[in-house]
């Protein structure tokens, strides 16, 4: 079983991807002065999805992980995203 | 067939622990499977009173022999019940945890302890539900989909049924993620995907929906909590919620549940047929496909049963035709089903009638699920019998005989005995006469229009309403028939040998019972070539 061995993260990376949470935050919070109509929630939704990836990636190591679980949890995603879309067949054009 | 006389099997195997404690503290795969079956036939004898308790309210107009609040609630809790408690559960966790480690030639599941925990679950579930039956409010009245907004104004007890569905679904997230991990790490040296038994395949199948779909479950009840402690609208309208959000997320979980409930008896029926044909299964490969294929396109057609509760047109339209999508693979297993009975050298045993009886009746039922798909239609039947009629037929006459065609398979392996079966077949012949009389005329009924969840209807319905109750008893009589011998076959029935159906797979090549870790050594199947179903 080759999954024991450990992976140590630099400093510089974990500063890295803190800064482009921290600056992905500001852009959540800027962008609702933007009137996008209904794509808001969408807007919302693509950015904090981009930060549920960084965090799995470096933090939750899913990038030095067996190939597996990163397509278990790729389908996951895949799937959530599909609901998603589908569900705003209706709200979107009702 | 006797065992050799060192060899005890897992009845007899109680590893030092007496009474009930050799079972509730055991982690053996089928010690935890059959107590899951007890548990499951306990309550499913519960939910068949309840059910003919509303047949007999439904034998005349008005108030016969409950009042309307009585009513709601025999329908809501049969249904929780049924649903929650028996065919979600049902073949996977019983025949799941019994057969699954032994069919791919493993000793037990992956995580034996984690599985133990998941019956705790499972029966603290039941607990809740229960409780929400005998405490405050009296027992639930919204019916078991518990929809908004009227499910968060009732004055019934509404939160602990819900509660209780949660902690099931919790337990059926850890079987599935169990029995996922197990098929990854625990096959037999040799037995490949491409050889794993189509059982084994549907377990898979469903264990991903299983882990998918379930936490929608966990989802909404934290959104129900939070809406009505913190007054954050979701759904009630007068927060500024919306109630079609809360029938979004509810059939979410609970159309994939459908697939949890049926590709199960599928894989039964995958295993049942080609043994009693005599010959392997008729294109294995797309069996396999469509398994998978069932369980992908399933997750995203749950909005087909809300055409009528004021979605826009367009998702009506997806919907509808994503739903006519998920027919294709359920019609190639069917096929394949009769192209394996075809020219095979065909014996006629009870296992194989209920798989014949799950073929009939999964069609009607299946048939009758594209009227309810097609917008048009839908509209027209929406809330009447006939959707009641469809779904019993799909999840009674399909996934509740293909459970009984798999305790018919798999009791003299389980326990070692054979049951009589001639009562047997009279138990099948009166169950499946009463199915029909009960079901077929509420596909009429609801055509014409009667609602469903009243406890009364119109004087033009009386007659076809008689029929159905008289089937209800035929069905419930035969019932009892079926239980009564299959629990005297396994207490004093004959000795049954190791393989009595001439079964290919590795369950048959165990002793019956299995002794406690299934084999003395874990078979190679390196050599082999054939598919072992
Ligand atoms: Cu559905």
């Amino acid at each position: 079983m080759s999954e024991h061995k450990t992976h140590i993260t630099s400093y510089t990376t974990h500063f890295m991807v803190l800064l482009a949470l921290l600056i992905l935050t500001w852009a959540t919070v800027s962008i609702t002065n933007i009137n996008l109509g209904p794509y808001s929630v969408t807007a919302a939704l693509l950015i904090a999805c981009l930060k549920a990836t960084l965090v799995l990636l470096y933090f939750m190591h899913l990038k030095f992980d067996s190939k597996i679980l990163k397509i278990s949890f790729s389908a996951v995603m895949v799937v959530f995203a599909l609901v998603i879309l589908l569900t705003f067949f209706d709200y979107l054009f009702r | 067939m006797s065992e050799t006389a060192a060899q005890l099997n897992f009845f007899q195997e109680t590893q030092g622990r007496k009474g009930i404690l050799a079972w509730i503290l055991s982690t053996d795969h089928k010690r935890i499977g059959l107590m899951y079956m007890y548990t499951i036939m306990v309550f499913f004898i519960v939910g068949v009173l309840l059910g003919l308790g509303i047949k007999m309210e439904l034998i005349a107009p008005g108030l016969t022999v409950m009042g309307p609040q009585a009513y709601n609630s025999f329908f809501t809790v049969h249904g929780v019940i049924m649903i929650f408690v028996i065919v979600i559960p049902g073949l996977p966790a019983i025949f799941g945890n019994f057969f699954l480690p032994i069919m791919i030639g493993a000793k037990d599941v992956a995580f034996p302890k984690l599985n133990l925990f998941s019956w705790y679950l499972f029966i603290i579930g039941i607990i809740t539900v229960l409780i929400s039956l005998f405490t405050f409010g009296g027992p639930p009245d919204t019916g078991w989909t518990f929809y908004a907004p009227y499910s968060f104004k009732t004055t019934t007890n509404m939160f602990p049924a819900v509660l209780g569905a949660f902690i099931l679904g919790f337990s059926s997230i850890l079987t599935g993620l169990n029995f996922i991990t197990t098929i990854h790490r625990m096959r037999a040296p040799g037995m490949r995907w491409m050889k794993m038994p189509l059982f084994a395949w549907s377990i898979y199948g469903t264990g991903w929906i299983q882990l998918f779909a379930t936490p929608i479950v966990g989802i909404t009840l934290l959104m129900i909590i939070a809406e009505r402690f913190l007054k954050i609208g979701f759904f009630d309208p007068a927060l500024g919620g919306d109630p079609i959000l809360y029938q979004h997320l509810f059939w979410i979980y609970s159309h994939p549940a459908v697939y949890i409930m049926i590709l199960p008896a599928m894989g039964v029926i995958s295993e049942i047929i080609p043994t009693f044909a005599r010959k392997g299964i008729f294109g294995y490969n797309a069996v396999v496909i469509s398994t998978m294929a069932i369980a992908i396109v399933g997750y995203f057609v749950w909005a087909h049963h809300m055409f009528t509760s004021g979605m826009s047109t367009t998702a009506q339209f997806v919907f509808s035709l994503l739903t006519f999508f998920v027919a294709i693979p359920s019609a190639i297993k069917v096929f394949n089903w009769v192209a394996t009975l075809y020219k095979g050298s065909i014996r006629l045993e009870v296992p194989l009638i209920w798989a014949l009886g799950f073929l009939f009746l999964f069609m009607i039922g299946g048939f009758t699920g594209l009227f309810l798909g097609a917008v048009a239609t839908d509209v027209h039947v929406h809330n009447t019998t006939f959707v009641v009629a469809h779904f019993h037929y799909i999840i009674f006459g399909g996934m509740g005989s293909a459970f009984f065609a798999a305790l018919h398979y798999w009791l003299p392996k389980m326990y070692g005995r054979m049951y009589n079966k001639y009562w047997a077949t009279v138990g099948w012949a009166t169950f499946f006469i009463g199915f029909n009389v009960l079901y077929f005329p509420m596909f009429i009924l609801g055509y014409q229009g009667m609602p469903r969840r009243y406890y009364d209807y119109l004087d033009q319905f009386h007659g076809l309403n008689i029929v159905s109750t008289l089937g209800a008893f035929i069905m419930v009589a035969g019932i009892f028939v079926i239980i009564l011998n299959l629990i005297r076959g396994a207490r004093h029935g004959e000795q049954a040998t190791m393989n009595p159906w001439e079964g290919r797979s590795l369950e048959w090549t165990v002793p019956s019972p299995p002794p406690l870790e299934n084999f003395d050594e874990i078979p190679d199947l390196t050599k082999s070539s054939a598919h072992p179903a």
